[in-house]
């Protein structure tokens, strides 16, 4: 699975259960980060060449290229528009949030 | 050359608590995919650790320990003996600390580490204050920059000390690579992670990483940002291996550093005999890049 | 003292020599040490066995203290057994590593040469380095001599990897008087060692296949949970200790008590307890005083922590009066092992008098004359004459 899904933690419920000392699994989510957005990213795949700039840069690896087009994870998108700024070919717009998309 | 497309679908950092659009996010994503799961990764104190480490929820899918600030490089030093002791050869050791845990207080550890020629690499990304704790100065934050512990005042412009040159540091420890980069250069910074993967010992990247909350810009410009950085003379990319020092742009002409400085909000209260300040700090540093490293080159 | 060695060859050696020795034996992975006086010669003489292929190990030169233990944990964390060794100003140097590797269950062992914290400057031998590291989570065990140093540096692994225990252990000798003094020492067979000691396989490292982040931040709602199960740790390691020391003491014929080691003290009246080498010296006070018809008794505090509170509550109810020697004092109260003793006492209901002797400050020497005469004040004590309850022994005025 090229990233993790959030998953119902289960916490220890006894000293039994806890893990030698203080580390945990790595690659768990417990929530999305959808919640910190104001603006969220539009791609129109029309004018979309490609390039893979977007998904180079996305600080949240958010942009998956793995099906052909590119499909955005909102459960993890900031909505920092950096994809948007940078893409040499305008295909991504950020609409407010609870806007419709044009 | 590395190409987007041949490069890994997998995030190995996901779903982080780094304020939208932080350069740390880009870097530890693409250092990670170039270097892959069999790479165990050392982090300081700093905004890497804190929000990608806060139990349960573990934003990295490859194993690493949070450090005490001090001693990213010598904690590097010894998961790679440990390897080599038990005859493990095909796993990366990384360290990903801040300006503060390397140039400051983590200095010694680096520098001990790098002279005894120890098997790692560490990536110093460069937000050029301890943003982590609530945007202190460091030893790496430029002269003019207004901090919360070096705020500019009636009595003070900011900062008034020039910005540590932590790669002529490396390369006076003869490391065997290091390298500038920027997070607004992402396939350069690629390239040379890509780099470290080939050479033995000690590599060193030092990669700025534009923080829109510390330096007062808004989320979608990190990348402009950075680009302005190297395109004012402010920050350079560069390669040092096998003696030589490479520089990876040089800009024909470099741009007036007010350009890069108005757009933030840690410069807005330089008047202009400070921009002016730095612009003659700005020349005065690449009267020596030219002189040392570019005299081969017509200026 | 047992006298039957099973193999191993005798040497003439001091305690640093020994303490490599003992190290070489355990066959550590990675040592990464910062030289300090009275510990030079540990680092030294590991240096020239892997220099003549004596040892296998990755040998690091770390540029400082800090450093050193920051090394030994990283080595850990891939799950190589690793040592290092330091003293006085290194060990407070590397306090906060103290705390961090005791935190994350890493079983580290560490050899420290007592020695006095500066200011004022001074390179001998006192406790106030080590206690005060009281608090870090260390398991701590004080020697009295080389043999026991060697054999410590074994042992001290056997607890530290142990299931149960998975706590650092820090293996104490004091500065030049155990550390630069020659003595006659047995050092076991390889083969006895490796047989007693097997390969360090981690239950806390990096796997691959399961990765996992190390020392991640525990908030509030975990953090406690974490704390209560080092100190279940710390409480299941008194059991470890006695059983190492036994199975230590079948194998290799020297049995040393465990946590504590008792001197005619079957019928004895008044009692000293000290840590490391003072005990030596303590041993032929209580022989002379015996053979005039004193009834005093010795008792060697072997580990400082964990705290062998049940054993000092037991001794309260047999004994007039107990001494115990500090070698280092917490300004502004009294020296950290009386405080430690007595409040263990304070559950015991009968409590006997306790007088602290603060003695052998920055190499000063505890004399046979001196520990005669704190065998002096205690019974005075006993006899209800007054006796202050903190005393400076050795003092010039």
């Amino acid at each position: 699975m090229a990233k993790p899904k959030i998953v119902k933690f289960r916490f220890p419920e006894s000293l039994e259960e806890m893990p030698l000392g203080p580390s945990a699994a790595a690659g768990i989510l417990t929530e999305p980060n959808s919640g910190w957005r104001v603006q969220r990213p539009v791609l129109d795949h029309s004018k979309c060449s490609g390039c893979l700039l977007c998904w180079v840069l996305c600080p949240e690896g958010v942009i998956d290229k793995s099906k052909g087009d590119l499909e955005i994870d909102m459960n993890y998108c900031k909505g920092c528009g950096l994809c948007a700024h940078e893409c040499p070919k305008k295909a991504i717009q950020m609409i407010r949030e609870g806007e419709d998309e044009q | 050359m590395v190409k987007a497309k041949d490069l890994t679908d997998q995030e190995y950092l996901y779903g982080h608590k780094a304020c939208p659009g932080c350069g740390l996010g880009t870097i530890g994503r693409l250092a990670l995919k170039i270097l892959g799961e069999r790479t165990i990764v050392a982090l300081p104190a700093s905004c890497m650790s804190t929000v990608t480490t806060i139990y349960p929820q573990m934003n990295y899918s490859v194993p690493s320990l949070t450090m005490a600030f001090a001693g990213t490089a010598a904690l590097l030093t010894g998961m790679s003996a440990g390897l080599k002791a038990q005859g493990i050869t095909d796993a990366y050791v990384l360290g990903m600390a801040g300006d503060g845990g390397t140039a400051d207080i983590g200095l010694q550890a680096l520098s001990g580490a790098v002279e005894r020629g120890d098997d790692f690499i560490y990536i110093c990304y460069d937000n050029e204050a301890y943003m982590n704790t609530g945007v202190q100065r460091s030893s790496l934050t430029p002269i003019g920059a207004h901090t919360t512990n070096s705020p500019a005042g009636t009595a003070s412009y900011g900062k008034e000390k020039a910005k540590k040159n932590l790669f002529e540091i490396m390369i006076a420890h003869r490391i065997p690579y290091a390298a500038t980069a920027s997070s607004a250069y992402p396939y350069d910074f690629m390239n040379k992670m890509e780099k470290t993967k080939r050479i033995k010992g000690p590599k060193f990247i030092h990669i700025m990483c534009p923080c829109p909350t510390g330096w007062g810009f808004a989320s979608d410009l990190t990348v402009e940002i950075g680009k302005l950085a190297v395109e004012t003379g402010l920050w350079y990319l560069a390669e040092y291996e096998n003696g030589k020092v490479k520089m990876n742009v040089v800009p024909k002409n470099l741009k007036p550093v007010e350009e890069y400085l108005k757009k933030q909000r840690r410069f807005r209260h330089l008047t202009a005999e400070n921009i002016q300040m730095v612009q003659e700090h700005r020349d005065s540093e690449w009267r020596l890049i030219r002189e040392k490293w570019l005299s081969s080159l017509k200026s | 003292m047992n006298n039957n060695p099973k193999d191993g060859n005798l040497d003439f050696l001091n305690g640093d020599e020994a303490v490599a020795y003992g190290a070489r034996l355990c066959r550590p992975q990675v040592i990464a040490v910062y030289p300090i006086t009275p510990q030079t010669i540990v680092v030294e003489k590991i240096s020239e066995f892997v220099a003549n292929n004596e040892m296998t190990c990755e040998y690091i030169h770390v540029e400082s203290e800090h450093s050193a233990m920051c090394a030994a944990m990283g080595a850990s964390l891939v799950g190589a057994r690793a040592f290092t060794a330091t003293s006085s100003q290194g060990l407070a140097y590397m306090h906060e590593m103290l705390h961090y590797v005791s935190g994350s269950r890493f079983p580290i062992v560490m050899m420290n040469a007592n020695r006095t914290l500066a200011a004022p400057w001074n390179i001998f031998g006192d406790q106030r380095d080590s206690l005060s590291q009281r608090d870090t989570g260390w398991i701590q065990a004080y020697v009295e001599n080389g043999q026991e140093a060697l054999d410590m540096i074994i042992q001290a692994y056997a607890i530290a990897e142990d299931d149960r225990v998975y706590t650092p252990v820090m293996v104490n000798l004091d500065g030049f008087v155990n550390t630069h003094t020659f003595e006659l020492v047995h050092i076991p067979a390889q083969e006895e060692v490796d047989a007693f000691l097997p390969p360090f396989k981690s239950r806390n490292a990096v796997d691959f296949h399961h990765p996992r982040s190390f020392c991640m931040t525990a908030s509030t709602e975990w953090n406690m949970e974490f704390r209560y199960q080092q100190q279940e740790a710390m409480d299941r390691a008194r059991g470890v200790i006695a059983e190492v020391d036994k199975g230590f003491g079948d194998r290799f014929g020297r049995y040393y008590g465990g946590m504590v080691e008792e001197i005619r003290c079957e019928d004895a009246e008044v009692v000293l307890v000290g840590m490391g080498s003072v005990v030596g010296t303590s041993r032929i006070v209580v022989d002379r005083l015996r053979e005039k018809g004193f009834k005093v008794g010795l008792v060697k505090l072997r580990f400082y922590r964990p705290f062998p509170r049940e054993y000092f509550k037991g001794l309260s109810r047999r004994v007039k009066a107990m001494g115990v020697i500090d070698r280092d004092i917490s300004f502004g109260y009294e020296g950290a092992v009386a405080s430690d003793i007595k409040s263990a006492l304070a559950g015991a209901g009968a409590v006997p008098k306790v007088i602290n002797f603060i003695a052998g400050i920055a190499g000063r020497d505890i004399t046979k004359e001196n520990i005669e005469g704190m065998y002096d004040k205690l019974f005075n004590f006993a006899r209800g004459k007054d006796e202050k309850e903190m005393q400076f022994i050795g003092l010039r005025w």
